[in-house]
């Protein structure tokens, strides 16, 4: 077990863990940051998507003894009230089902936005291809990241 | 508004107030009457002999009305929307409406699960009744204050206003309010004068979900709580053999390595256990550890030897039993009707297809997990389950503590599909925590939750149509399945009473995988095989394909025969209205369109699905779906439901496979196991059939139509018939 000084959502965060834990579990397990969530483990379905310098990235897949110098976000750390313009766009369509797999959802849609102002509906389908929502609210994310671009320009 | 009273009241049960001595009023009542209502909440209640009651909305002196709602959120809005009821009738603003999950403590506490999409239409009448003599009772209270005749007063918005503009809150007469007599026959609201039903009201938990915080059961933590993996066979109809933990035991953090089973067998043997009870009874390795990734990492490190205990099963020997029943003569009659042997044998035509579906695991977002806390004064469990009630009282057998012991905390699921009927997680869990003495949480994987079992059965139909000057005169469908067969309704369902020889036969095969219900059982399948065959005989008979279900249902309209579950009227209504949304044999060049229709969870669906060709190959674009699920009470949450349904439906049907090879299941992860994602999704329209009738579910009859619906626009395009699932697999 080594230590290992993170830098999540704005604050220097140290743990404890074996070089292979993969980011995923410290957040939720470690840090309590339970919003990051688990569905495949292997980098398949976007659930436990984080932003690292901005990246959206699978924390499942990504090892603690990897993350020197960089910034990581949270879907807590999105927004300090909540009030990330996709966010807010998200709950403006009710975009949520189950809700399981939203915050990867925001994270994905958030990330793809910083990079894409006014994408087009079919790079908003590409951009959100890899995550999957097994309640299927697809269109209505698909909706919620127009609006949030419109929010954002 | 037509009031189906299925359910009845006994008032004395009904409903009971009482001060609360936080302040406030708290009202206790009996959501599903059909239920031995028996269950504790989490206020101080105790002194007021509430046992009787499974719901409580509490008014606080401030005027803010909280709702501890007992049924469990899958996904399919019923914690939105049942409060909305009651606010309604209540007559307070919704903004002042707080919902919080009910705890159970429980004891034959029933029906307190998500499933069948019935939590709506169980509850209406009583969330109604419930609001309005809450209601009457404020009033009733504030009239005593004034002086004057409760009916002189009026009360909206939480406001009690007297004939000379006097005005009360809600929160200045509680106190009283609760002391009063439960009036009997208050009035309900007209559907015309409703404010909050038929509203958009987002999702109330919509804020905690799009900032992350802990909601579901993986996010549930406890003090000193471990985390545990558990290896099972990698095979159905294995059992474990021996093992070695040495590995595993060097994983730092992993704490220790033990088994289980020996209760669930005992469980079994002791007999208790009844259909819905899916278990082997196998040993299987335990990986306890201090947190999630070295219960991971341990059972990966684990070695583990497995004997076979019975037949190891593949998809091939289910292809060939389930072929042999069709062709045999072992049946169960479920529906007979006229003389469907005169039928044939008088016939001009006879048209016989088969259909087939494979085994599909639910696949919820959140992999199955659940929390136990065993010690010998309780047991604690929380967790995503959608039968609370009956999970506590397999623990209390299980691990032979007083049902008054157990007590059982509900978290928001990640999902359900199904999956969440079935215990097996919880048991383990409790095993677990009963065998380490500690609270533990039960963790899958995803690899475990895709092969652990209980899955949608593998099934065929094999129906046949008789053919005479041009009309359909018999229809024989037969089932044989794995496990089970069609419940008891369905054999009523459309085309039932529209075609004058009519049979349904079922029969199944006993197998060791473990199957369970799936997102509207069996009709999830067998929508797909009868709205294909329909389709075909439409062609056969050069009908329109939309006509021909119009021109059936005339047969059922006034049909007396009481076994009939659903209206000839109403699914008539819904596909006329889907006929004339969807544009129906009006398309531009290139697009290709197929309609089905069905009815299922006491719900009328018709959709028409609209595919193009990309380089030869179907793209579902768009459906168009018409419902008819009485009152509408939360067009938002109402529309997601259906679309959420519509789009399941077609994603499983194109893309879901899962087969054994010698009882191992083959897919175990995303990478493999095709869902419906983003690209892929057509676009939905939902409307709704006006009326005010009792709502109806929702969470399922969106999906039974939809792969049909897709099948006869291919067959369009492409003059490609589709017999099986996944239809990529056909194409
Ligand atoms: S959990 Fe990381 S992508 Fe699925
Ligand atoms: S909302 Fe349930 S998985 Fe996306």
């Amino acid at each position: 077990m080594l230590n290992y000084t993170l830098y999540i959502n704005g604050k220097k965060r140290v743990v404890t863990a074996d070089a292979d834990t993969p980011l995923l579990w410290i957040l939720r397990d470690e840090l309590n940051l339970i919003g990051t969530k688990f569905g495949c483990g292997i980098a398949e379905c976007g659930a436990c998507t984080v932003h690292i310098d901005g990246v959206a990235t699978r924390s499942c897949q990504m090892k603690v003894s990897f993350l020197d110098d960089v910034k990581i976000t949270t879907i807590e750390g999105l927004s300090e009230d909540g009030k990330h313009p996709v966010q807010e766009a998200w709950k403006e369509i009710d975009v949520p089902q189950c809700g399981y797999c939203q915050a990867g959802q925001i994270m994905t849609a958030s990330a793809f936005l910083a990079e894409n102002k006014n994408p087009s509906k079919e790079e908003i389908r590409e951009a959100m291809h890899g995550n999957i929502c097994r309640c299927a609210s697809y269109n209505r994310i698909e909706k919620a990241v127009k609006v949030a671009a419109e929010k954002m320009s | 508004m037509e009031s189906q009273n299925k359910y009845n009241f006994s008032r004395r049960n009904f409903l009971k107030t009482s001060v609360l001595a936080s302040g406030g009023m708290l009202i206790g009542f009996n959501l599903l009457t059909a239920c031995k209502p028996e269950a504790v909440m989490p206020v101080d209640i105790k002194s007021l002999n509430f046992n009787d009651f499974n719901a409580f909305i509490k008014i606080s002196d401030e005027g803010y009305v909280t709702l501890f709602s007992p049924n469990p959120e899958i996904g399919q809005g019923v914690k939105t929307s049942m409060p909305m009821i009651i606010a309604e009738e209540l007559d307070v603003a919704w903004s002042k409406v707080n919902v919080v999950q009910a705890t159970l403590d429980t004891k034959n506490f029933q029906r307190q699960l998500a499933g069948g999409s019935q939590s709506i239409s169980f509850g209406w009448d009583a969330l109604r009744q419930t609001g309005a003599t809450a209601k009457q009772m404020l009033v009733n209270a504030a009239a005593i204050k004034w002086n004057v005749d409760a009916s002189t007063c009026k009360a909206s918005k939480g406001i009690i206003t007297n004939a000379n503009g006097d005005q009360l809150g809600y929160g200045d007469v509680v106190k009283e309010a609760a002391l009063l007599e439960v009036p009997e026959n208050v009035k309900l609201k007209e559907a015309k004068d409703f404010t909050i039903i038929g509203q958009e009201i987002v999702n109330v938990d919509i804020d905690k979900i799009i900032t992350g915080k802990p909601l579901f059961g993986l996010d549930y933590k406890a003090a000193d709580m471990l985390y545990a993996t558990v290896l099972r066979p990698p095979a159905f109809g294995q059992v474990l053999d021996s093992f070695d933990a040495t590995e595993a035991k060097k994983v730092k953090g992993v704490i220790d390595v033990i088994t289980i089973g020996g209760k669930v067998r005992d469980y079994i043997n002791s007999g208790k256990n009844d259909w819905t009870f899916v278990m082997s009874e196998t040993d299987k390795v335990v990986v306890v550890a201090k947190n999630t990734w070295a219960a991971i990492k341990g059972k990966k490190a684990l070695s583990a030897t497995w004997k076979q205990d019975s037949k190891l099963e593949s998809t091939e020997d289910h292809d060939t039993i389930l072929t042999k029943i069709l062709e045999g003569n072992k049946f169960d009659v479920r529906r007979e009707d006229g003389n469907i042997k005169k039928a044939f044998i008088n016939a001009d035509k006879v048209i016989e297809k088969t259909y087939h579906s494979p085994f599909l695991p639910h696949n919820c977002m959140e992999p199955m997990n659940f929390y136990a806390n065993v010690s010998s004064e309780k047991v604690h469990l929380v967790g995503p389950v959608q039968t609370p009630e009956y999970a506590a009282k397999v623990v209390a057998d299980m691990l032979n503590v007083d049902l008054d012991r157990v007590s059982v905390e509900m978290t928001r699921m990640g999902g359900g599909f199904g999956r969440r009927l079935y215990g097996d997680f919880v048991y383990e869990a409790a095993e677990i925590s009963s065998a380490i003495k500690k609270p533990v949480k039960l963790i899958s994987t995803r690899e475990d939750d895709m092969t652990m079992g209980v899955y949608r059965p593998a099934i065929k139909y094999r129906i046949k149509a008789a053919i005479k000057d041009g009309k359909i005169t018999g229809y024989h469908l037969k089932e044989a399945a794995i496990n089970g067969n069609m419940y008891g309704l369905i054999p009523n369902f459309f085309p039932a009473g529209c075609i004058p020889n009519f049979k349904v036969e079922t029969s199944n095969y006993k197998s060791n995988i473990t199957t369970g219900a799936w997102r509207a059982p069996y009709t999830n399948f067998l929508a797909f095989a009868e709205q294909s065959f329909f389709d075909e005989l439409a062609l056969e008979l050069n009908i329109d394909a939309l006509q021909l279900r119009l021109d059936l249902l005339q047969n059922v309209k006034n049909t007396t025969d009481k076994r009939i579950e659903y209206s000839g009227k109403r699914m008539e209504d819904t596909i006329k209205l889907v006929k004339e949304k969807g544009n129906w044999g009006k398309v531009e060049k290139g697009v290709f369109q197929g309609f089905s229709a069905y009815y299922s969870h006491n719900t009328h669906v018709a959709e028409i699905a609209e595919i193009v060709l990309k380089e030869g190959f179907p793209i579902v674009k768009k459906v168009t779906v018409a419902v008819d699920c009485g009152v509408v009470i939360n067009p938002t949450g109402a529309r997601n439901q259906v679309e959420g349904g519509v789009i399941d439906g077609i994603g499983h049907a194109m893309y879901a496979d899962f087969s054994f090879n010698k009882g191992k299941p083959k897919y175990k992860n995303f990478n493999t196991y095709r869902l419906i994602r983003m690209q892929e999704t057509p676009k939905v329209a939902v409307h709704f059939v006006e009326n005010n009738l009792s709502p109806t579910g929702l969470g399922e009859p969106g999906l039974p139509p939809a792969g049909g619906a897709v099948a006869n626009a291919i067959n369009i395009a492409l003059g490609k018939r589709i017999y099986s699932q996944p239809f990529i697999n056909e194409l």
